[in-house]
Parts: C-alpha cells; structure tokens; sequence
C-alpha cells in the first residue's frame, strides 16, 4: 500500500504542470481562449499531443503511451489546477477510451494513432435530452440495411460535439446499447454547438439517416459504455481535485491579503474556520480519488470505487466552490476572478456524468447487502 | 502508488487478527461489542494479555516493550484490535505517560514506572484539566512549591477520566509563578493518587455514568525525584504527550462496527411490516456515512504511509476533526435507528427493549465528549488553518 507517486510520475506531473502553466500563465488568458471557438487552444493541445497526452492510456501498438490510471489521474489533476479547457478527459478518456476498449484493431490503429498525433479530436456524443445519466441510448436508434447502418435521432449535450472530427454515437439497437462512429461530415449529421456556462462546449447533434460503422464487433456495449463513464468519472474527479487545490489556495491567499474594519479578513475566526473545513473536505476528497485510480490499475470493481469517489468529490466540490465565492465577497462573483471560474467548472463536472446524490442512490441500493468496507479488499483489490 | 498490502504487511495483518480473536477473552471482546463498559479488572486482565504478547506498548522504545514497527503496521495492529472488539491499552498508560517517561524520564524513572505503567500494574490518571484551564490549558493555576527535598502541591484538576481507578497521576503543576510566558513555569509530577490531602469526586455525566471526577489537592507532598525531566519544562512534555500519537486517532475499525450494527439493527426494526434498512433514505443515509467513513480510512493510511520519517503528514490535523463527527455520526444513527425504542435507556429484566437500544442514547450522549477531549475540533480547525493555510 502506497499513496506517493514514483519519480516518473513525479516528472509527468513536473512537465504537464510547466506547459499548461507556460498555457495558461493567469486566469485572462484562459478566459481569452474560451471566448473563441472552438472554445480551447488548438496550439495547446498540439504541445499535449507532443508530449504524447493525448495518447498517453492506448497501448503503443495503437500509437499510445501505454500509461496506467494514476498517470491519467495526474495529467487531469494538472488540467484542473489551471482550468485548462482542453478536451483531454472528454476525448482521450471517454471517446478514446471507447475505442481503445471496443473498437477492432483498424479502428483503433486508425482513431488512437490520430488522436494521439493531435490530429483527430473525437467525442462521445451519449447524453440525451430526456436521459438522466445513463449508460444506456434511447433517444438515438440504430437501423441496419444489409450490410450498413444509419443513425437517427438527437444527442444533447454533447461535450465539444462542433469541434470533434469523429463522434462514438451511443444508439438503441435490439438488445441493448450500440456503439457506432460517425464521420465529421457524414450524411444527415447536424451539429450546433453553443458554449456552456464554464466556458468549455457543448453541441446539438441530430442525426437523420446518418451513415455510421459499428464500433467493434457490435451488439450490446452497455457494459463497455459503463466502464468508460466510470473511468471518466475517476479522471474528472482528479480535475475537480486540481480545482479544489486552486480555488482553496486562491481563498487562503486572499484572506490573507484583503482588509476590512482595517485589519486583513484571516484575522476573523468566521472565515479561517471555514477555510479550514474547506482543507478537510479537500483532503478527503483526495484520498478516495487517488484510491479509486489504484483500484483501476489494480483491476478491481471500477464502477463502484468511481461511485464512492463521484460521491465524495461532488459533496466536496460543491462546499469548496460555494465557500470559495463566499469568503471572497463580492470579487468572487465576477467573471474575470477565478474562483468563480473554479465553481462554475466544479459545478459542471459534477453534472457531467452523474452527481454526489446519484452516486449516493447506486451506492445505497446495495449498502445493506454486506457488513463493512474494506477498501483495500474485495472487490477493490 | 499501489493499493494492495505487501505480503508481510499482510502476513502481519493476518497475525494480529488472529491473536485478537483468539487470545483476549471472549467475554471482555463481548462487552465491548455490546458497547457496554468494561469493569476495572477487565480492562486490567485485557491489558495483561496483550502485554504478555508485546502487544501492549509497541510503540514505545524497544527496550521498555516497543517492537520496532512501521506506522503502518501500528496502523494495522490498532485497527484489528478494534475491529476485534479488544479494548485499547489505556491512553493515560500506554499512549500518554509513558512515552513521556520514556522520552523525558531519568533512568530511575524509567525502571520504575516503565513496566508496571506497561502491565497496569500502575493505573495512570491525567491531571491537565482545571475549571478554568480548558483547551487553554497554559492558564492552569495549580501550584508545586518546593520545600526542601520535595514539592507541595495545592489546587484542582478535572475531567480526571477513571480517575477512581487510578494508582498514580500525571499532573501539571505551576512551578514558577513569575515566568514571563505562562507556559515555561509548569512542571511535570507523579504522584500516588492515596497520597494524604487528594481527593477525588465524581462528576455524573448526562449518560448517567460516572468515567469523570474533580480532583482536589490540598498541601499534597511529592518527592522531588517525582519530578519529570526539567523543572518548568512541563509544558514541552504536555505537548509531545498531546502530539505524540498519530496512529489510532481517527478509530475508523470502531466507526465501522457501529456501522455494521446499525445495518443489522435497521434490519431488525420494522415500519409497518417493512424492515427499516429497505426505506431508500435510511439507506442512503448509511451509505453517504459509510462513503465517509472509507475516505477517512484512506486519509488515514495516507497519514501513516507517509510519517515514516517522524513527521506527521500535513492532512493528519484532519483526522481528528472527522474522525470524531464521525463517531458521533455512527452513534446518532444508531438512536435514530432505535427510534421510539431509544428512550428505555434504564431498563432492566423484564423488559423487551433490546439491549443495543437501551445502549443507544447513553452512548451518544456520552460520544458528545470526543470532539472536545484531546484538542477540540475547534482547537483542530484553528491547527489547520494556522500550520497548513498560514492563516
């Protein structure tokens, strides 16, 4: 049992840690490049796709890295810290991650060798509108004429669905969930991107008779869509980690700094008590993210250690962001301060794949059917 | 950073819980069990047993009993010591005085006190607390005035825990009454607690039991070798004695039993028919406690992993704070669970009220107490906002 990172993973953190911080020095110059289509800094994930992060989970036959959990993990972490908006999680875990795990050895030669050359930005277009969180596709249904198929249907919102040169579309076929790959200008495929509140991007897809090509070998891929959002979870729970540190070191400088009543505000108990418990929801949200990246490399019950972390993480965010606006004062409610930038990501991490209480009912669902939890035991390790 | 145990913590693991479960009697681990209090000459007796096995005192200096161990095989011992429902060696014994002693004491001392405080064949009580020194422990007012080849003691003590147990004290003592800073003017003594002008009062708690007393000293004479370490050095031995232990502060394996209880006692509890632990909100209110519970034993494996230089890991000020919210948690569940059942705290023979909800409110009454002893959380969030914010 071990908590620390070794000295390779130490220079990863180092190395993504000076290209994001050389990315983004300040919070303008993140705010400058969301103002943009296509909502991130072409430039930037260019120099990712250099250091080989784009490609950093995919095996090196598909063109990749090789790397495990904990160096995603890392690599998310860092994202976080400045608020990067490049779509590392959303392409490189999720949709890259589906094609690494379904996808047949061409697909993935021909996807992960270009995402991880920086040449391709896939998406996983999967979200519906009257959907809540499911692995699961309804709203899109998928038709097979001899040997082709088609799409039809609408997802949204899909994270940087306008910009994405692929999408994995998630379609309702006879017995279960398919995954397809849809083609940036195949038939029948409008795409209407818009920006969300933090700044990162989502898009309309419909898709009306759209030409797409099964993902793998076909046939239900609930299990696999479930994996995927599980190990998407535990990278967005790094984020949210790399958030949390900015916006609780931000607040305790600030405190720090500012006066009133003509003295500075870490003078009032009111506020360094809520700093303080602001440290203990960070830390703990820490320790189960990290043990729920070991728990993925160990092989153990994904699914659920990305549960208990999306649960803590979520109750954590949501305390950090508010108190982080809160002790700020008005300062914190403007746009061009970055803890409100902190929260307003937090926030939308937190609904991206599944919140703190939706976790909390799958994880009640089962809590009486066993005694205790040993984290380091069955069916973790 | 890898998950798993290496093969010999394991092995260790797999030592420990054996030896708790076999070797410390069943009766006592029941009583523990049933939340229940120990009688003394069962805490004695339980103490006795791990001593023998050099399981009483590992971490002290091996040649007064300690074993060596990493933080991380402490972690572990005292862990399946709770799991196992095995009392803990006694704080004042094994966790306070004696690493003091040990660490501050002349060799005398040591020889002395070091294996019976091991062996309770010495019970050791605190004398730290006065009415108007709390968590401002360095205003304490009671006073040692030397008087030839020894110091009369004069004053008050509270919060004495079984201190109607206790053979000897460890008590403050101000020694210098014109220090320039009050906290270098307090000694350090031992003392029997038969010695003429003590005594001892109990104080009824709002859970009806009596574990706390005032202590009154009246021209109380000590032999000057009674004194520990350095004259007015007593507070920097106060201090390692409050900071020495990192291991056991969060009892998640505790919190985890009341949990597995509750589980169990929401199973028995039906509401109209339906048994309480298949209502979603009871369920989900287990769940979110239970999830809790899992990030604190990860924070404190996280602490014990990284101490094993002697500095204590920056996030383990956390463990006392949410260890103990989570102890009181546990336990509120526990009377919530009970619900009407929850008031027949005193009833006896002839009643049907199980015993685990008679136990209920008593004991989450009386786990008020864990979020003020030790540093109260309040002093916690004060040590993480100074130390780690730089507030």
């Amino acid at each position: 049992m071990d908590f620390n990172y070794d000295s390779e993973q130490n220079d990863l953190r180092e190395a993504v840690r000076g290209l994001l911080a050389r990315a983004y020095p300040d919070s303008e110059q993140r705010r400058a490049v969301v103002a943009a289509e296509p909502g991130f800094d072409e430039k930037t994930w260019s120099r990712l796709a250099e250091m080989g992060l784009t490609g950093l989970p995919f095996d090196e036959a598909d063109g990749g890295m090789g790397a495990g959990p904990v160096e995603v993990a890392i690599v998310a972490e860092e994202i976080g810290r400045v608020l990067a908006p490049e779509p590392f999680i959303e392409a490189v875990v999720l949709a890259g991650g589906l094609v690494a795990s379904v996808g047949t050895e061409a697909q993935r030669g021909d996807v992960l060798g270009a995402l991880a050359e920086g040449g391709l930005v896939p998406a996983f277009a999967h979200a519906e509108p009257k959907a809540r969180w499911s692995a699961s596709a309804s709203g899109v249904t998928a038709v097979r004429v001899g040997d082709s198929w088609t799409l039809s249907g609408v997802k949204e919102p899909v994270p940087n669905g306008a910009r994405a040169d692929l999408l994995v579309v998630s379609a309702a076929i006879d017995g279960g969930t398919g995954l397809f790959l849809v083609r940036a200008d195949a038939e029948g495929l409008t795409r209407t991107g818009y920006r969300n509140h933090d700044g990162t991007r989502s898009a309309h897809v419909r898709l009306e008779n759209t030409p797409a090509e099964p993902l793998g070998g076909g046939g239900d891929q609930t299990p696999a869509i479930e994996r995927a959002l599980a190990e998407a979870r535990i990278a967005y729970a790094h984020e949210a980690l790399g958030a949390m540190d900015t916006a609780l070191r931000i607040t305790a400088e600030y405190l720090k700094t500012r006066k009133q009543f003509g003295v500075t505000l870490n003078k009032f108990q009111a506020l360094t008590f809520r700093a303080a418990d602001m440290y203990v929801s960070l830390e703990l949200a820490r320790s189960i993210a990290l043990w729920a990246s070991m728990v993925q490399e160990a092989g153990g019950d994904v699914v659920q250690a990305a549960d208990r972390a999306r649960l803590q993480v979520s109750r954590a965010g949501r305390h950090i962001g508010k108190e982080a606006i809160q002790l700020h004062g008005g300062i914190g409610m403007t746009a061009e301060y970055s803890v409100g930038q902190d929260t307003s990501r937090l926030t939308a991490i937190d609904h991206l794949l599944g919140d703190g209480d939706w976790a909390l009912g799958r994880l009640a669902a089962s809590v009486t059917s066993y005694e205790t939890v040993d984290p380091l035991g069955a069916p973790y390790a | 950073m890898r998950l798993h145990l290496s093969p010999e913590d394991q092995a260790f693991r797999q030592e420990m819980r054996t030896f708790f479960t076999t070797q410390v009697p069943q009766s006592i681990r029941d009583r523990v069990a049933a939340r229940r209090e120990l009688s003394k000459d069962q805490m004695i007796e339980s103490q006795r047993v791990l001593n023998a096995a050099g399981l009483a005192v590992p971490h002290w200096p091996v040649e007064w009993g300690g074993r060596g161990w990493t933080p991380l095989q402490r972690h572990i011992w005292h862990e399946e010591m709770m799991a196992a429902c095995v009392p803990p060696p006694l704080a004042f014994n094994a966790t306070m005085i004696g690493p003091v002693i040990a660490a501050f004491g002349n060799q005398a001392q040591k020889e002395r006190f070091l294996p019976p405080t091991a062996n309770m064949d010495i019970w050791w009580c605190q004398g730290f607390s006065e009415p108007d020194a709390g968590s401002d422990l360095a205003s304490l007012r009671t006073t040692a005035v030397r008087d030839g080849d020894t110091w009369v003691v004069n004053g008050q003590k509270t919060w004495t825990t079984l201190g109607q147990y206790a053979d000897w004290i460890f008590c403050l003592a101000r020694t210098d009454p014109t220090a320039e800073k009050r906290q270098r003017g307090i000694s350090l003594l031992l003392f029997p607690m038969d010695s003429p002008g003590v005594t001892l009062r109990p104080i009824e708690l709002i859970d009806g039991g009596h574990e706390v007393n005032e202590v009154f000293f009246e021209d109380v004479v000590v032999p000057a070798e009674n004194l520990v370490g350095e004259e007015n050095r007593g507070w920097d031995y106060a201090k390692f004695l409050l900071g020495n232990e990192r291991v056991g502060v969060a009892p998640v394996a505790m919190i985890k039993r009341l949990l597995a209880s509750a589980k169990e006692h929401a199973r028995e509890v039906t509401v109209d028919g339906v048994p309480l632990a298949q209502d979603p909100l009871m369920a989900a209110r287990i769940a979110e406690l239970e999830n809790e519970l899992v990030a604190l034993e990860l924070t404190a494996l996280r602490v014990v992993a990284n101490s094993a230089d002697g500095k204590p890991h920056p996030a383990s000020s956390v463990l006392k704070l949410r260890g103990s919210e989570l102890q009181q948690a546990a336990t509120e569940l526990i009377v919530d669970i009970a619900g009407p059942l929850s008031v027949a705290s005193f009833a006896e023979d002839g009643s049907d009220v199980p015993d685990w909800a008679r136990v209920a409110t008593p004991s989450y009454l009386n786990y008020r107490k864990v979020s003020i002893y030790g540093g109260s959380n309040e002093v916690q969030r004060t040590i993480i906002a100074g130390s780690i914010l730089g507030l």
